[in-house]
């Protein structure tokens, strides 16, 4: 991989930091009146999602990491891996572990398409649509006349993920959910 | 339409720079702020005109550059009279405008153009404009009253300046003393302070981190704050003194306004041997870095031997006194193009 210099950080770029591959995400030049001037980077370790701060001398340089972002299709999990297939017609499979899919286990749903991040060719990180539509397989009846004060109650749904729910919501009903806030949007 | 619009695309950047992205030609600054911009450089020209200091351009190109190491200047190819040579962008006008005081100018200032090369960023732009002025004969503490007298006017509201020395702000701000604090204990600091491998760095280099870190955002909120006093290793083109305790620091000042740099000054350094060495100095420190050299400027080595009168200069960041006065985030905003859009 190329080599990418500070001032070629920008935004999205795809990094090698302390063997992990990292994505920037902000990168500001800092400079005193007189003197050395730095780059003061935010990146996001991709394997393990957190963000780290990170300060570099000015012309300093990172290799770059061999990172895609691809939108594939959820298969079915056989247990241990999770199964998707990409939606450019090759019909190629990648698995993907635990710690690849991480929170998102409680949003997939076959067929739905997934953000699957592969480094070095192999699924580091699963992300789900902003939004997605799922149906409410448990949640206590309805109460009549009550939808005008917000109350709420907690509705599982088809992949286990738990939201709160106005109270007017039914079984078998089908919802719109945010999932980067796993919040009740509306009806689908 | 509100008023400052005008039909067209500059409807359209008045979002810059949120989500929706203007056409690549688009200007980055709306016509309201180019119009206030245009308002601020008056209040300049007519704050130096009530003091008789002369207005005066000086060429953007230079045969020699800046030799500082921590500055990058741009170069290009020209066909001369004498043939092909290689000229520098000026980084700032402080060459030219020196050897106008040499040649008995009296006071002068410039609303120039400089460039740094990548130098990019929310307070940053490779091409800029810079307030440059000299006062010969003027005592250093009359040009950091002046200077404060100016920002105030600009800013449309007088402000109270807190005065202090490098040093001081420097041990309220990081605990440590910069003078005395051994270069293990500053290393430490350093790479708590910014997550970052210091064991190499040298002693400016992490002093410039600390300041840059921690002191400077606290810097001149609600208020104007003038650091003097700077360690004598980051004297620049500055004379040095001695201190109330003795150190041996820069004749040299910063204001600051809401934690960012405004402004820098200097008791100027006049003596053609010295400037000469610190040239040196610098070619020496760009060698060791793996820095191109950049042709030092004979001419003011020429015009220092030639005598020039004991003056204070100030350079100022004319864009970043315009982005505080709109109070916009980015340079961009009160810039008509910034660099990524040039």
């Amino acid at each position: 991989m190329a080599n990418y210099s500070t001032n070629e950080f920008k935004g999205g770029l795809k990094v090698m930091l302390d063997g992990d591959p990292c994505s920037i995400v902000d990168n500001e030049f800092v400079k005193p009146g007189k003197g050395q001037a730095f780059n003061r980077v935010k990146l996001r370790n991709l394997m393990t999602g957190r963000t780290w701060e990170r300060t570099f001398k000015s012309g300093e340089s990172l290799e770059g990491a061999d990172v895609l972002e691809l939108d594939m299709e959820y298969l079915y999990n056989d247990g241990e891996m999770w199964h998707f297939m990409k939606t450019d017609g090759s019909f190629e499979q990648y698995a993907a572990d635990r710690k690849a899919v991480g929170d998102t286990a409680k949003w997939l749903k076959e067929q739905v398409a997934y953000t699957v991040t592969l480094w070095d060719d192999n699924p580091i990180a699963i992300s789900a649509p902003n939004f997605i539509e799922l149906e409410v397989t448990e949640t206590d009846p309805g109460l009549k006349g009550d939808t005008a004060n917000g109350g709420s109650k907690p509705a599982t749904l088809s992949t286990g993920a738990v939201v709160r729910v106005p109270l007017f919501i039914n079984e078998g009903e089908v919802l719109k959910i945010d999932t980067r806030s796993a919040e009740y949007v509306g009806r689908a | 339409m509100t008023p400052g619009h005008v039909p067209g695309v500059f409807n359209v950047i008045m979002d810059y720079p949120r989500m929706t992205m203007p056409p690549f030609w688009a200007p980055t600054a709306s016509l309201a702020r180019l119009r206030a911009r245009a308002r601020h450089l008056a209040t300049i020209r007519c704050f130096f005109a009530e003091r008789d200091v002369l207005e005066v351009e000086t060429p953007v190109l230079g045969q020699g550059g800046s030799t500082d190491p921590y500055l990058a200047s741009l170069s290009l190819e020209a066909s001369t009279p004498e043939g092909r040579r290689q000229l520098w962008l000026q980084t700032s006008p402080e060459g030219h405008m020196k050897r106008l005081l040499a040649a008995g100018s009296g006071p002068i200032f410039q609303l120039a153009r400089v460039f740094r090369d990548g130098e990019t960023g929310r307070r940053h732009n490779i091409e800029f404009t810079m307030l440059e002025w000299y006062r010969p004969g003027m005592r250093f503490d009359a040009l950091i009253d002046e200077t404060c007298a100016l920002i105030s006017r600009v800013l449309g509201k007088p402000l109270a300046v807190t005065r202090l020395r490098y040093r001081e702000v420097f041990k309220a701000h990081v605990g440590l003393d910069p003078l005395t604090a051994s270069l293990d204990v500053l290393r430490l600091r350093t790479e708590e302070a910014a997550g970052v491998a210091a064991h190499d760095w040298s002693r400016d280099v992490c002093l410039d981190l600390l300041m840059s870190y921690q002191v400077e955002p606290a810097l001149g909120r609600g208020c104007l704050s003038v650091v003097q006093d700077f360690p004598a290793s980051q004297a620049a083109l500055a004379r040095c003194h001695r201190d109330d305790d003795g150190e041996e620091v820069a004749s040299r000042f910063e204001v600051y306004h809401e934690g960012m740099e405004l402004a820098n000054g200097y008791d100027e350094l006049t003596d053609a041997v010295q400037q000469r060495q610190r040239f040196d100095a610098d070619a020496e420190a760009r060698r060791e870095a793996g820095l191109p050299r950049v042709a030092p400027d004979e001419r003011l080595l020429l015009a220092l031997q030639a005598g020039l009168p004991p003056s204070c200069g100030v350079a100022m960041g004319v864009d970043r006194l315009v982005m505080l006065a709109e109070q916009a985030d980015t340079l961009s905003e009160i810039m008509a193009f910034d660099s990524h859009v040039c």
